[in-house]
């Protein structure tokens, strides 16, 4: 029993490994993790224009954190950091969810206007809420998890804004600190779920460059535990 | 004009079919040299018949009612009708079956762990090389591992199933999180689960299993180290990656399971395994094993690994 190891070097893998970098809200707090899991991201920081960067041994490449998912799928991108509600978002895509980074931290939210009894009166009088929300699939379960039925309207940005106009009776979205829900005098209705930030690795990458992963995973795994 | 097709289904053009057609011919060679002859099996089959192989691909995306109201379906793989048909054709047992559909694969009837698990992994080498795949990787694993771990610990129905659910689909945080949650399962055995579903390597990751402990674990590990060992024998291993943390979704498999990669291509290339009791779901009791590669992707990995050698000035 002994062929095995050296056969797998065999396989050779392209080049350095590729990490999706989500820009956004996660930019920051990603290039201080990576920092303090050894990796250079100077370059990243300095420079707001390009999307790909070579540092020593890894090439980092900078998207929508959105569209990690569908980088890190396809093997575009060997690994990447994304939100948990993106991954939930799109669960259909088959990425390895390798590790909880603990950064990000923001909750998923059902809020109505305050003092204003629609959503209620609704779900009460008309069998159902009309919820508008950028997270069509996380609403759906929610709601069938706890057995009502909405009508769901998606919108692409600045969902606070549906239920101020008469756009539904209520939303689901993402929170961090709530101002955004204060300003439009909104208020959290109820708590969905928590997200913080995950790394996610493909599926081939993660049989075929092992070592390189699991590497990187423990020192990740290390920078986020400080 | 433009006239729709049913979503997930596309046209082939000449150029791509013919490539295809080669890479086809080329994996018939491989697996008629090696004494497999090929069947046929009707595209549809009864409901029944195909849920009976596999409760879950009973939700066969296409079904259908036949003029006296029976419930048809299309098969969804290979392996569930060509169980139906050594069963109920009184097929001599111990050669394998051809088949050859959008995917291509074998399955050898009648030939127990370990020798007929390493005869199949010797025709999926042979076939990966006949395409020209000559970096790619076949993981190893063991379909009974987890479920016979987790009943060692105690957790069975729904509660295991869900966990089997996180570990095929390599959701480690969620994994950690719920195995946290049932109860009589410590921090230890948490760790173990986790710490199992990451071993990956050469034969060495035997051993680092062994030292996790465990009856399961000690049964699924003397099981691959057996089957590695006649893979050994034949000159076959040094493609293996022994991989622990591998499961399929398919209800079937039991003990060998087997998944094919390139560096070329992102996706999984094609897989299989041992099915030693779904026969005897259709009334013969015979071990069984096999593999499916998925033509499309194999020819894709192809494309990609000639022009990568062509950049290499190979």
């Amino acid at each position: 029993m002994s062929s095995g190891v050296a056969g797998l070097s065999g396989a050779k893998p392209d080049g350095p490994l590729k990490l999706a970098v989500p820009r956004g809200a996660l930019f920051g707090e990603t290039l201080d993790i990576l920092d303090g899991a050894g990796i250079d991201t100077s370059e990243v920081r300095g420079d707001s224009r390009s999307l790909i960067f070579e540092t020593e041994g890894m090439t980092l490449v900078t998207m929508r954190p959105s569209d990690v998912p569908t980088y890190v799928e396809a093997g575009a991108a060997d690994v990447g950091i994304t939100g948990k509600d993106v991954l939930l978002e799109q669960s259909d895509r088959m990425v390895y969810e390798l590790l909880d980074l603990g950064f990000g931290r923001c909750r998923m939210v059902l809020a109505g206007r305050k003092g204003d009894e629609r959503l209620g009166e609704s779900q009460r009088r008309l069998g159902m809420m009309r919820i508008a929300t950028k997270y069509p699939r996380i609403a759906e379960r929610h709601f069938e998890a706890t057995g009502r039925q909405i009508e769901l309207i998606e919108v692409k940005g600045s969902v606070e804004l549906a239920p101020l106009i008469g756009l539904g009776d209520g939303i689901v979205d993402l929170v961090a600190t709530g101002r955004t829900l204060e300003e439009n005098d909104l208020e959290v209705r109820e708590e969905i779920l928590e997200c913080t930030a995950r790394f996610v690795a493909n599926r081939v990458a993660h049989k075929l460059r092992a070592a390189e992963v699991d590497e990187l995973t423990a020192k990740l795994r290390e920078a986020a535990a400080k | 004009m433009i006239h729709p097709i049913p979503p997930g289904t596309r046209d082939v053009l000449p150029d791509e079919m013919r490539e295809l057609r080669r890479l086809q011919r080329a994996l018939l060679d491989v697996f008629e040299d090696r004494g497999y002859g090929e069947v046929s099996t009707p595209a549809i089959e009864y409901d029944e018949v195909l849920a009976r192989g596999d409760g879950r691909t009973a939700a066969s995306a296409y079904r259908f009612f036949d003029e006296g109201g029976d419930l048809l379906a299309l098969r969804s793989d290979m392996t569930v009708p060509i169980a139906r048909l050594v069963a109920s054709r009184a097929v001599r047992p111990q050669r394998g079956q051809m088949r050859e559909f959008v995917q291509a694969g074998v399955e050898l009837i009648g030939a127990p762990a370990p020798q007929g698990t390493a005869e199949v992994v010797e025709v999926l080498e042979a076939a990966l090389d006949g395409a020209g795949l000559d970096r790619a990787v076949i993981g190893l694993g063991d379909a009974d591992l987890f479920r016979q771990l987790l009943s060692e610990y105690g957790v069975e129905g729904e509660a295991r199933d869900s966990i089997i659910n996180r570990l095929a689909t390599h959701d480690l945080v969620g994994l950690e999180a719920e195995l946290s949650d049932v109860e009589g399962i410590g921090e230890e055995q948490v760790a173990t689960c986790v710490a199992l579903s990451q071993l990956r390597g050469g034969s060495e990751v035997l051993g680092e299993a062994r030292r996790l402990g465990g009856a399961a674990v000690e049964r699924a590990t003397a099981r691959l180290q057996e089957t590695f060992e006649e893979l050994e024998r034949r000159d076959v291993a040094e493609r293996v990656q022994i991989d622990l943390g591998l499961l399929r979704d398919l209800g079937y498999y039991s003990g060998a399971i087997l998944e094919v990669y390139d560096p070329a291509l992102g996706h999984v290339l094609g897989g299989g395994g041992r099915y030693d009791g779904l026969l005897k779901r259709f009334g013969v009791d015979l071990p069984a094993a096999g593999f499916a590669l998925y033509l499309e992707r194999v020819h894709v990995a192809q494309m990609e690994e000639e022009s990568r050698r062509g950049r290499d000035g190979q």
